[in-house]
């Protein structure tokens, strides 16, 4: 009955260690910011004295969430995110005592549209996607369910091809650039969006008109990451799929990368804003963990130095477009800054 | 189904003969071909299966076992590895990776130079590229542990980046080598006579077992270390935790308990606790575990505790199955020359069992050994750098498990990982097969039959 007594030895000692000191970060949150965060630690735990941080994925909102569950060691230290933090997320973490949080804007990531590299060329504008995914277009001065079969039919200059799009599902963070930057900038673009207000629609129902996409296998969403999205590409030739800028350049020798309002997307361009998809790439961590848990200031400090998301450091290199006011945001690690109210 | 006419009057029947096959009979006949022949498909279906997924995954991960290193000698300069000449170990602390980047790209470049191997159109930085970045941070870490090694030369053999690799693997090739960023056809045209001079050479890849997971940049470097230990953790976790609790429940279940509808109740809810899909018992973990007792996340300690429950249900069911298998007679025989009931079942059945039960608990194992989505909510689906420490501390310290691994991996974006997912599920499958063999061969050897 040896093991037996060890067991109950076991549970008792689990149950007895909750105020265990934990020395290493934990992160959590986005997959996006994932590979960034990723790239540092490794870092970090090679020239630092402390641990490797921990990184997981899962999400920008569920990793805000676990930032927002309380304050202390068995709560997560940081939490990625390609989204701003909402408001509803601050008022969570106010409710659990989770008062200061430090918000790290350290880059931007730029949305690409590629197809398979064998394909053609495409030269997108946000008026030509939103006229071959949206429910409703605006073909002739009327509202019509979309008609669109073939990317010419859409726009005489683009390739006759079949519309098939993959695009980023509802969970993902890069959904919200799509809707805003492409979807309803499209919108606005070929006066669906005005079409929509004349026929009686408030903003409310307009702006949810016009991200109304079709239903009928021209729109695929892809709820998995963007290895899911170069395997559907893979296999569907005539496919064009959303990408992250920096997925891309892992992947230049499968991917034809399209042009948008004429822009190649590269880390210049994004950086300069002429590539009109982009977004930028935060981290928030809890300050009333900085001073408990070893190393998570120095390691802030690690991550917006100029070392690591400078324009020639390794994230610049991995994709990531640096952030032009970085300066900015070291002084504001370097003093601790909480964020103020959400504008 | 025989056809034996009773006595009685004779009744008038078409004549049948075994000789000559009737119309039913033909009937009959055909329907059994046709059964054997939908099992026959079936059978093979499933194997045509099995095959092509084990040929992809064979195909595609193999080339993980092997490994492109580079081997040159190394000058450790003084000057640039200890500015203060003092060889403090505070002040060797201050030049980081990126210093010992630099020596080794110089000290490359100097080697081919040396060499006489040069290509048009490379330039020294292209160059340094081909080196893997995890080397400068192995550097950094054999100096510091030793720093007598500065102001030597040492003959170092160091990872080759991951597309040197993928060259030599065949993965990539000039013409992908045109259209990607990060490796260009003249600098295949180096790694080529690189190759020749047996600069570059392709061994077999123990940093695979050993190294820890590493970032997206350095798919060279990615190895199931971390994995395997936490695996390994884990599994003994549950073993200890799920035998003695698994076995005594099945003791009491199938030996003392009255028949009543509460051990009814037990049974069925038993059998429904091994139907719960394991994502669940990843909630639960999280919410008691983690939220409520305050153990620490990503540790093995709660990944095993969470596995023990999925695991408790199957390992009670095989167990009470194999105590059920020894016959009454053995228990009638044992109290029959007076030993108690507690004696019949520690003296006489549970050894009967002990095949059968450790076949199921061998099988529970191999079941739990593949489980991730439980894991995924309790954060061990994540990238941990650093080795958990040995028990009973190490039991604390973060970890990954094995199909965690494949799935980090299959997701990431450089192809290299798609490699080594592969390959992690070759060792993971090798691990599964030694269970089950395992499983059968002890079944073979101890079970007896009445």
């Amino acid at each position: 009955m040896k093991p037996f007594y060890l067991t109950v030895s076991v549970l008792a000692f689990a149950a007895a260690m909750p105020a265990a000191a934990r020395d290493q970060i934990q992160i959590t949150g986005s997959s996006t910011v994932l590979p960034y965060a990723t790239i540092v630690a490794e870092a970090f735990g090679e020239n630092f004295d402390f641990p490797t941080p921990v990184v997981e994925g899962g999400g920008s909102g569920a990793g805000r969430k676990k930032l927002c569950e309380g304050v202390g060691e068995n709560t997560v230290d940081i939490a990625n995110s390609s989204s701003r933090i909402s408001q509803s997320d601050i008022d969570l973490c106010k409710a659990n005592g989770v008062e200061e949080i430090m918000e790290v804007r350290f880059g931007y990531d730029g949305i690409v549209f590629a197809s398979a590299v064998d394909g053609p060329e495409f030269a997108l504008t946000p008026a030509d996607m939103y006229n071959a995914l949206a429910e409703t277009v605006l073909k002739d001065g009327a509202l019509v369910p979309n008609p669109h079969a073939n990317w010419s039919e859409v726009n005489a200059a683009l390739p006759d091809q079949e519309i098939l799009v993959l695009s980023p599902g509802t969970k993902h963070g890069t959904r919200e650039v799509y809707d805003t930057k492409v979807i309803i900038q499209g919108c606005e673009d070929t006066g669906a969006m005005a079409a929509f207000t004349a026929s009686g629609m408030d903003e409310d129902a307009t702006e949810a008109a016009c991200m109304e996409l079709r239903t009928d296998g021209r729109n695929i969403d892809i709820d998995g990451d963007y290895t899911e999205t170069l395997a559907r590409l893979d296999a569907d030739k005539n496919a064009i799929g959303v990408f992250g800028l920096s997925f891309y350049q892992n992947n230049t020798d499968k991917l034809r990368v399209a042009t948008m309002s004429g822009v190649a997307p590269s880390a210049e361009t994004v950086a300069s804003g002429e590539y009109p998809i982009s977004r930028p790439l935060f981290f928030y961590v809890k300050k009333a963990h900085i001073g408990v848990i070893p190393g998570l200031k120095e390691f802030v400090e690690f991550f917006v130095s100029d070392d690591m998301a400078g324009p020639n450091g390794p994230l610049a290199e991995y994709g990531l477009v640096s952030d032009p006011e970085l300066a900015a945001t070291q002084a504001m690690v370097a003093a601790e800054t909480p964020m103020g109210p959400l504008q | 189904m025989t056809d034996i006419s009773a006595a009685g009057p004779a009744r008038h029947r078409p004549r049948q003969s075994i000789l000559t096959a009737s119309a039913n009979m033909k009937r009959r006949n055909a329907a059994e071909v046709r059964f054997k022949l939908y099992g026959l498909i079936a059978i093979s279906l499933s194997l045509a299966m099995l095959a092509t997924m084990l040929f992809t995954i064979f195909r595609d991960g193999v080339s993980s076992f092997r490994q492109a290193t580079l081997s040159f000698p190394v000058e450790l300069s003084a000057e640039t590895l200890d500015p203060t000449g003092n060889r403090n170990p505070e002040d060797l602390r201050k030049v980081t990776t990126v210093g010992y980047q630099k020596v080794l790209s110089q000290a490359f470049v100097a080697e081919l130079q040396a060499r006489g191997i040069t290509q048009d159109g490379v330039s020294d930085k292209q160059i340094g590229d081909l080196i893997s970045r995890d080397a400068a941070g192995t550097l950094r870490a054999q100096v510091l542990a030793n720093p007598d090694l500065i102001g030597t030369t040492i003959d170092a053999t160091i990872l080759a980046a991951g597309r040197v690799d993928g060259f030599l693997k065949g993965r990539v090739t000039f013409e992908t080598a045109v259209r990607d960023n990060q490796i260009n056809p003249d600098q295949l045209r180096l790694v080529e006579q690189l190759r020749d001079a047996g600069i570059v050479q392709s061994s077999f890849n123990w940093g695979f077992f050993t190294n820890p997971d590493a970032s997206d940049q350095r798919p060279e470097a990615a190895g199931l270390g971390v994995a395997l230990l936490g695996s390994a953790y884990m599994m003994l976790m549950v073993l200890v935790m799920c035998v003695p609790v698994g076995v005594a429940a099945s003791i009491y279940l199938e030996e003392f308990a009255p028949k009543n509808r509460w051990t009814d109740a037990i049974e069925v809810n038993i059998s429904n606790l091994a139907a719960v899909p394991s994502i669940v018992f990843g909630i639960l973990g999280l919410a008691i575990f983690i939220n409520f007792a305050g153990m620490p996340q990503s540790s093995t300690l709660v990944g095993a505790l969470v596995i023990s429950l999925m695991t408790l249900p199957t390992i009670i069911i095989a167990t009470r199955a194999s105590i059920r298998a020894v016959p009454p007679s053995i228990r009638d025989a044992a109290l029959g020359v007076g030993a108690s009931k507690m004696q019949t079942v520690f003296h006489h059945v549970l050894p009967l069992a002990m095949p059968g039960i450790l076949t199921g608990t061998i099988l529970g194992l191999a079941t739990a050994l593949g489980e991730t989505a439980p894991l995924l909510l309790i954060g061990m689906v994540a990238f941990v750098d650093n080795y958990p420490s040995a028990p009973p501390e190490g039991f604390l310290d973060p970890a990954t498990a094995l199909p965690v691994q494949v799935f980090s991996w299959a997701s990431r974006a450089d192809p290299a990982f798609i490699e080594r997912s592969n390959g992690a599920i070759i060792v993971l499958l090798v691990f599964l097969v030694i269970m089950n063999v395992a499983a059968i061969l002890l079944r073979r050897r101890f079970e007896r039959r009445w």
